[in-house]
């Protein structure tokens, strides 16, 4: 039979033949030519999961944990992932939000990028999460990131150590040797801030294959690329968590500083700043409200007066006078003076403080007190009569004055520190147009005038007293506990003060009496040799500044504390009765039952009125 | 046995081991895409893949019996079996549990039967024996309206399943009736009727409209002196207003379709918004587009394509199978594929040209129909050139029924092929 219409399977064929090739060139379109489809199926079933290392403890230096981390949950979502028909009401009350907050987020975070995962709400408790978590399958697109906050159960050492918050763009470009991420927490202040890239720990990752519905179908490419998080080091602070607490309560109210350090090692055993605050104010959610409270509050808590506040050192300075003087043999431990009550300037007189017997040594010199005695040290000092060496001899005494920290950074561990203040030949030469003698900067030799201090430069300064002639770099943290093995802090220095060691008894020996029967017998601690100098900074703003610092026992010293408490008049009023407690805790680990009552007295003396807020509770968190 | 000897002797060893071949890499691709790792065992029949081993098993059995069964059962009683399978079409309704909103198949416990693959087969036998018959001419129009009949009748009763994309496949005997005398010029206007349709879903009607009279004015120029000038002026006016009308109408009949066929419509002419102004779902797209380039030149190799493990596809296992293999074997992978569908049709028309019988080259022909618009949508489909359309590849998709029937319809040719001597 002759199919006539033979030739009609051209049709078909036809057909099939330009089907198949549009077919061939689609798919080599596809999968030759645009490259992007390989790396958009990556993104949609390859994600990331960043694993938040456990920021590294704190611990004070009898191994009490200070500074902890606390977990909370950060609640991410991928805005493109939500349906539309989720039940926000459901989650937001799973989530403790309101709509409204729920609504603004989500736009915020569309804003950002739909496709990106973003924080949606964060630290959330672990309840809430727990709740969440439990219908999690009905959020798609939503799902929770373990973050933890910072927990400090002293409550106190706010300045100290320091406090983290999220990473800003500006410090995420800043740091060159750590990649963070937007959402990072990263140490602001403080020890944390100093010690950020022992803390921080390496974050780790883990991609996994997801599914369509976000669902986690097995690790990728069998680990290849996942990394583990390293937890950071933990770290000893130097701290003695006690001291400080008894410090910041002795500060109540207060505007002032305590520096206690241990002389041997320059390590700081407390570092009080009054007025302070709780630290776990600047953690989660309510660091930001927080921290602009304190930073507008007007006695500035943020400020840390113990390193940053610049106090005449006074009559404390007399000690370090009569040490350079000694050292640059312009007197000898015998030097006597007949204080008339005052001191003789051209025709002004530089008043005596106090009333006392003629001193006929250094150490009487320092257990009066003398203004008088102490001004013709220094002028002896600086001034021989009728040299021609005078400006090289200030300059000798300046260079001195510097080893022992004096207008010097001291290299603290923790940031802001300021320099203080002593000026130099230089400075008088430009001031005084090069005619200018001892008697000009006559007042220098009483720690008044020109010469400025930070609590922690007293400190420091006896400390080299109390070694006899050096002092550690003072540090907040003693060492570092990476993999379990402990390390010695890098940053330590010893400084060596050109005084020869034969110079100190004296001085030491005047400091003592201070105690025993001088300007500070109010700070005597029951079976323990304490020396120390009383000071009293000059305020032309008001009361007088009290100032105390002193070190115990006398020989092979264990602390050293210095005090100052803003207007509360002389050294030993205040100031030397806080640095006697802190001292008698220390070394004796607490305190006798007839010291609490003064503790209690001088915690209830209120010379500030310092409030966060006007109910002043603590929110719970 | 003798006669089993010279059975395999006749038998187009090359389709039957293309086909086969094509089943196989369907049955790794479904391992593939529904791959659990708590049932890694391809034969493990809790999971689509072991079902699919069961599957082809059972299809090479029925594949053997068929060709050792006398081929006259199927010419024979072709019309017997169609109108069963008409039966069974119209009894689904009153049987038929939905699924993904089409109601086409009858529950029987282990085994979700669809008829609507079983009417492609038995639809193609009685067309079949009806071309064949001695006193068919298709230029009588009684003869013409009842082989259409034949296979409309199948046709609505599947649209009627709501099962657009089966109902779809009796539509391409058309291509077979043209094959065998049908006048051209009906398939020309159903070409052209799908090209206006989809221009006027484009374009505003007075662009086509304009379109169209510039086109004839251009000709009416050129053929200005010929004497069909006259003619041909008529022609164009009446097709430019029909067209116009149609154009007009369209919309009309487009909201006559499901909401999700005409969004997957719209989807695929490359709008973001349906006539409402309401956004697209054009998810499965752009899903299955990634899923087919991930695989780029070698592919992603086996097991590792995470577009269909991550249940980013739609009906991953069935009607996107092509997604998987494509991501998972690259380019490569879906030119071989693609080469195998091809030569089985090329084969088979090959082989139809060649039969004596007028039945077993009808029947050829058909095959050679629905295999081709399976193929045609389905890829299409899947590369993104037609609209997503449910409709299963040959031999690859997962599914008892549709394979059983691809399996029937391929080897009750290869079988009639084997006896091309026999029959005159």
């Amino acid at each position: 039979m002759h199919d006539i219409y033979s030739d009609r399977k051209r049709m078909i064929q036809i057909l099939l033949i330009l089907s198949t090739s549009v077919f061939i060139m689609r798919l080599f379109y596809l999968q030759i030519i645009d490259t992007k489809n390989r790396e958009r199926s990556n993104n949609n079933a390859i994600k990331e999961i960043i694993i938040y290392p456990s920021r590294g403890q704190i611990f004070d230096r009898n191994k009490k944990l200070i500074v902890h981390n606390e977990n909370l949950f950060d609640i991410m979502v991928t805005p493109s992932e939500v349906p539309k028909d989720i039940d926000s009401v459901k989650l937001s009350e799973f989530l403790e939000i309101d709509l409204p907050f729920y609504s603004e987020q989500m736009r915020r975070c569309k804003l950002k990028s739909p496709y990106r995962e973003t924080p949606f709400v964060k630290q959330v408790s672990v309840e809430n999460y727990n709740r969440f978590l439990e219908h999690i399958h009905k959020f798609k697109g939503f799902y929770g990131q373990s973050r933890s906050i910072r927990s400090y159960p002293y409550k106190s050492g706010a300045l100290v150590l320091g406090d983290i918050g999220e990473i800003d763009s500006s410090q995420i470009k800043a740091n060159q040797d750590y990649t963070y991420l937007s959402g990072d927490y990263i140490g602001k202040n403080g020890i944390e801030l100093s010690y950020e890239k022992y803390l921080r720990g390496i974050r780790g990752v883990r991609t996994v294959i997801v599914d369509a519905f976000n669902r986690i179908k097995g690790s990728y490419s069998n680990g290849e690329f996942d990394s583990k998080s390293v937890a950071g080091d933990d770290l000893v602070s130097s701290l003695d968590i006690d001291l400080q607490v008894l410090g910041e309560t002795l500060l109540t109210q207060k505007s002032g500083s305590i520096v206690a350090i241990e002389p041997s090692t320059g390590e700081i055993l407390a570092l009080v700043s009054s007025p302070t605050y709780d630290p776990n104010l600047l953690t989660g959610k309510i660091r930001g409200k927080n921290y602009s409270k304190l930073l507008t509050n007007k006695y500035k808590p943020l400020y840390n007066r113990a390193i940053q506040g610049l106090y005449p050192p006074g009559s404390t300075f007399k000690a370090i006078i009569a040490l350079v003087a000694l050292q640059m043999n312009a007197i000898d431990v015998n030097f006597g003076y007949n204080c008339p009550g005052f001191y003789p300037i051209g025709a002004k007189r530089l008043k005596c403080s106090h009333r006392h017997a003629p001193c006929r040594n250094i150490m009487e010199g320092l257990m009066h007190s003398c203004n008088p005695y102490f001004c013709q040290t220094f002028r002896n000092s600086i001034e021989v009569p009728n040299s021609r060496t005078f400006f090289s001899d200030y300059s000798k005494w300046y260079k001195n004055l510097v080893r022992f920290g004096v207008n010097q950074k001291l290299g603290l561990d923790i940031k802001n520190e300021k320099k203080g203040y002593l000026p130099d030949t230089g400075y008088y030469n430009r001031m005084y147009r090069r005619s200018w003698r001892a008697t000009t900067v006559i007042s220098l030799g009483i720690g008044q005038g020109e010469v400025l201090m930070t609590p922690l430069q007293i400190a420091n300064s006896y400390c080299a007293i109390a070694n006899r002639g050096f002092y550690y770099t003072p540090h907040l943290v003693k060492n570092i506990i990476h993999d379990g093995k402990r390390y010695k802090n890098p940053f330590l220095k010893k400084v060596t003060v050109p005084i020869a060691r034969s110079k100190y008894e004296a001085v030491i020996d005047g400091l003592e009496r201070v105690v025993v029967s001088g300007t500070a017998r109010a700070s005597k601690i029951e079976g323990i040799s304490l020396c120390g100098k009383t000071g009293t900074a000059q305020n032309p703003h008001g009361e007088d500044h009290s100032i105390f610092v002193g070190f115990a026992p006398r020989f092979n010293p264990k602390i050293v504390v210095a005090c100052i408490v803003e207007n509360a008049g002389s050294g030993g009023g205040t100031a030397g009765p806080v640095v006697s407690l802190l001292i008698e805790k220390y070394l004796k680990d607490s305190l006798p039952p007839n010291r609490m009552a003064l503790v209690n007295s001088i915690k209830s003396r209120h010379i500030i009125n310092f409030k966060l807020n006007e109910n002043d509770s603590i929110p719970k968190h | 046995m003798k006669t089993t000897a010279s059975l395999s002797t006749k038998l187009d060893w090359q389709l039957i081991i293309a086909y086969i071949l094509l089943m196989l890499i369907g049955w790794i691709s479904i391992y593939s895409a529904g791959y659990n790792s708590e049932g890694p065992n391809i034969f493990n029949v809790n999971y689509t893949y072991g079902k699919q081993f069961v599957w082809i098993v059972l299809s090479l059995i029925i594949g053997f019996f068929i060709l050792n069964v006398n081929s006259k059962i199927f010419s024979m009683f072709a019309n017997v079996y169609y109108f069963l399978t008409l039966g069974l079409l119209v009894l689904v309704f009153f049987l038929a549990k939905e699924v993904n909103g089409a109601k086409a198949w009858i529950d029987l416990g282990f085994f979700r039967l669809q008829p609507s693959e079983f009417a492609k087969f038995t639809t193609a036998l009685a067309l079949a024996s009806y071309i064949s018959n001695l006193d068919f001419n298709i230029q009588k129009k009684s003869n013409f309206i009842i082989s259409v009949l034949i296979f409309m009748v199948p046709f609505i009763l599947v649209l009627a399943q709501h099962d657009m994309g089966s109902a779809l496949v009796f539509l391409s005997f058309f291509l077979l009736l043209n094959r065998f005398g049908m006048p051209s010029w009906i398939l020309y206007l159903g070409f052209y009727v799908i090209v206006i349709s989809v221009v006027s879903l484009l374009f505003p009607i007075y662009w086509i409209i304009g379109f169209l009279i510039v086109v004839a004015s251009v000709i009416l120029y050129l053929i200005r002196k010929r004497k069909e000038f006259v003619q041909f002026m008529m022609l164009a006016g009446i097709v430019i207003l029909v067209s116009g009308i149609y154009s007009f109408f369209i919309d009309l009949v487009i909201k006559k379709l499901d909401k999700h066929q005409q969004d997957r419509i719209y989807v695929m002419l490359g709008k973001s918004e349906d006539a409402n102004g309401k956004k697209l779902n054009n998810y499965q797209v752009i899903q299955s587009e990634i899923a087919v380039g991930a695989g780029q030149f070698l592919g992603k190799g086996f097991l590792k394509g995470t577009q269909s493990k991550g249940n980013f596809l739609p009906a991953k296992e069935t009607d996107t199978i092509f997604c998987t293999l494509a991501e998972e074997w690259g380019f490569l992978g879906s030119l071989f594929t693609l080469g195998l569908l091809v030569f089985i049709m090329i084969r088979i028309i090959y082989l139809a040209e060649k039969q004596k019988s007028k039945f077993a080259k009808v029947y050829g022909y058909a095959v050679v129909c629905i295999f081709m618009i399976h193929y045609i949508i389905n890829i299409g489909m899947t590369l993104g050139v037609l609209p997503v359309i449910g409709i299963p590849l040959p031999a690859l998709s997962y599914g008892g029924s549709s394979l059983i029937s691809f399996t029937i319809l391929v080897f009750v040719f290869v079988k009639m092929d084997s006896e091309k001597w026999i029959y005159a």
